[in-house]
């Protein structure tokens, strides 16, 4: 099992840097906008699903007022919840670790793949490169169809959604697959037909939406998101690519010569 | 994968087995990503609330 030593000790290595990193930047980026989304969610909610305006005094009553209590209520049946603050913010950075690790084995599965038995390595520019494809894969190509969400933004169904944005995840890693990885006209045409085609089936949608929560907040957050998730697939890619070549190797040299002559 | 040495002893550097732990790691990756990001588990949904907003994963 010495590839997939390598793969997840490099995976384990470069995911908890990338999220530890990420869960710094959310912190500046998303997670205030999230906040005050929430502040939005759970004022719509105290005042019935549908209440079109929110009296901007009740707001803030509402926002710390209620803060513990009225968390309980978020979502239907009284689940457990991180408590706002630390305790929040920790399992976040866990989420954070624990995603960046799931999308390091990836990227390392795909680097000992294509090393093949041969000990090629990846250098941090290829990684740098696997991780800008995830960006594409992952963040991009989904946020197309299901731009990234504020809570108490209403959307359709949950399962029709998370359908959609794996197939269009899917469809646009085959899809890049087939045009980088194979250099043929046919091919490359079948890739780009797989890029277009979750955008022609098209995402899930309300037919109308009504919110209290901003669209500058909402737009803020699309932004937010992007950027986040671009530096996030940069530093996991270059960092997975590193950490995978140094266990690779060193696994390598520990291991008993490979019987490849013999 | 049809490499001519077929040592039958540790199958360290073999293609096949390479492949599969290659296989492996992927699934696991995937099913690491799929419970955090995606999973229906309200408990789960909580603790991972942020991330899944974050990371433009389909939530509530």
């Amino acid at each position: 099992m010495n590839a997939f030593r390598a793969i997840v000790f490099a995976a384990v290595v470069a995911g908890l840097a990338t999220g530890l990193a990420v869960t710094v930047i959310q912190q500046f980026g998303t997670v205030p906008l999230i906040l005050k989304a929430e502040v939005y969610e759970k004022a719509a909610e105290h005042h019935g699903a549908a209440a079109p305006a929110i009296p901007s005094g009740s707001m803030t009553t509402v926002g710390h007022g209620h803060g513990e209590a009225g968390a309980a209520h978020e979502h239907a049946a009284e689940a457990w919840e991180p408590r706002d603050g630390l305790e929040r913010n920790a399992y976040t950075a866990g989420a954070n670790v624990l995603t960046a690790i799931g999308f390091a084995l990836m990227l390392a599965a795909l680097f000992a793949f294509r090393g093949g038995g041969a000990g090629a390595t990846v250098s941090w520019h290829d990684g740098l490169v696997w991780g800008l494809a995830g960006f594409v894969v992952f963040t991009l190509a989904p946020s197309l169809g299901l731009p990234p969400e504020l809570p108490g933004v209403p959307a359709a169904p949950l399962l029709s959604r998370q359908i959609w944005w794996v197939m269009a995840a899917a469809a646009t890693a085959a899809g890049l697959g087939l045009i980088f990885l194979r250099a043929t006209a046919p091919a490359a045409i079948a890739g780009l037909i797989l890029l277009m085609l979750p955008h022609v089936i098209g995402a899930p949608e309300l037919t109308s939406v009504e919110t209290n929560v901003p669209s500058s907040l909402a737009h803020q957050f699309v932004v937010a998101v992007a950027l986040t998730s671009l530096v996030f697939w940069s530093l996991l890619g270059a960092l997975t690519s590193i950490a995978y070549a140094y266990f690779d190797q060193s696994s390598a040299a520990v291991a008993p010569a490979r019987p490849s002559g013999a | 994968m049809a490499q001519s040495h077929t040592a039958q002893l540790p199958a360290i550097g073999s293609d096949v087995s390479r492949l599969a732990q290659c296989a492996l790691a992927l699934a696991l990756g995937l099913f690491i990503v799929g419970v955090v990001g995606f999973s229906h588990i309200d408990v789960v949904h909580n603790a991972a609330h942020d991330v899944r907003h974050s990371n433009a994963f389909p939530c509530h």
